[in-house]
């Protein structure tokens, strides 16, 4: 009987999307702001990426929103956690010999290619989130491979404050230099080059160390202290 | 290209009914990931690189570890 209602609602909901879809083209361009931003976004923003651009630039501010609430989480999960008696520490057995090799190779090329990717964000696909997810899935691998290694609390939320301290001093900058916060105050040189699109770069690296810091030390209180 | 996209697709639908499916849930979690990591080669393949490095950095790596060191400190068989 449960089951029958459930079908059925499902094929209510199915109907309804299909019903609310069904006058949008597909395939067509909806609205006149995409158009504009990659007709425009080179030249205003000088980052050759447009989702670069769109994200630190044009929605900068939704941006500040977001790393601040990857923040709470991090901070919140941390204050949760951190529950474990101080100097009590759990019996951990060595990874397998594969594992330790893997990681003690594999993770400089990780951290490497991380650091690349969120440098190189307003050229190539790929920024700052991105980047820190590549660069906390090599300090996963670090947990995981290299038990006896001990990953600084105090660095990361030190590069996690630093991040966000960049970036919203940047934004004010940008209040107090011309208009508005996220101004892009700085020259935008000349477009395809590492130096170029002003502030975004900056903010990228800032997002980049943020993001990294931050999904590392929630998977580090997940793994120590959970 | 359509038919690798359309066994993307098969792959994905696959993966997604294992994870409600299987009763062990570490398997659950692998599936949920080769959802994720189908999902970001797809996103590749409609062309947004962007996307598809978060979809693989994020859902198929860091979730599923956060979900295995989850089912670690609670039962791995679902009754």
């Amino acid at each position: 009987m449960r089951k029958a209602i459930a079908i059925l609602l499902l094929i209510i909901v199915a109907l309804g999307i299909r019903l609310s879809l069904r006058k949008i083209p597909f395939g067509t361009p909806k609205t006149e702001v995409g158009r504009y931003y990659i007709d425009e976004g080179i030249e205003e923003t000088g980052a050759v990426n447009i989702v670069t651009a769109v994200v630190v630039n044009y929605r900068g501010f939704d941006t500040l929103g977001e790393v601040t609430v990857l923040f709470i989480a991090a901070i919140g999960l941390g204050a949760v956690l951190t529950t474990s008696v101080k100097g009590e520490t759990r019996k951990t057995q060595p990874a397998s010999l594969v594992l330790y090799t893997g990681c003690r190779l594999l993770f400089p090329l990780i951290f490497v290619f991380g650091t690349y990717v969120f440098i190189h964000g307003h050229l190539t696909p790929g920024g700052g989130f991105q980047g820190g997810a590549i660069i906390a899935s090599g300090f996963l691998l670090i947990y995981l491979g290299c038990r006896e290694r001990k990953i600084s609390r105090v660095g990361s939320n030190l590069a996690d404050s630093l991040g966000g301290l960049v970036f919203v001093i940047i934004g004010l900058f940008g209040l107090v230099l011309g208009s508005y916060f996220l101004l892009n105050f700085l020259p935008k040189g000349t477009a395809n080059t590492l130096v170029s699109a002003g502030i975004i770069p900056i903010i990228y690296v800032a997002i980049g160390f943020k993001v990294g810091s931050e999904l590392t030390s929630i998977i580090g209180s997940l793994i120590e202290e959970g | 290209m359509i038919v690798f996209v359309s066994f993307l697709v098969f792959l994905m639908l696959v993966g997604a009914v294992a994870t409600s499916v299987f009763r062990d849930l570490i398997s659950a979690v692998i599936a949920a990931a080769l959802v994720s990591l189908t999902a970001s080669i797809l996103f590749y393949l409609l062309q947004a690189p962007d996307v598809a490095m978060a979809e693989a950095a994020i859902g198929a790596a860091l979730t599923a570890a956060i979900f295995i060191i989850a089912i670690r400190r609670t039962k791995r068989y679902e009754e």
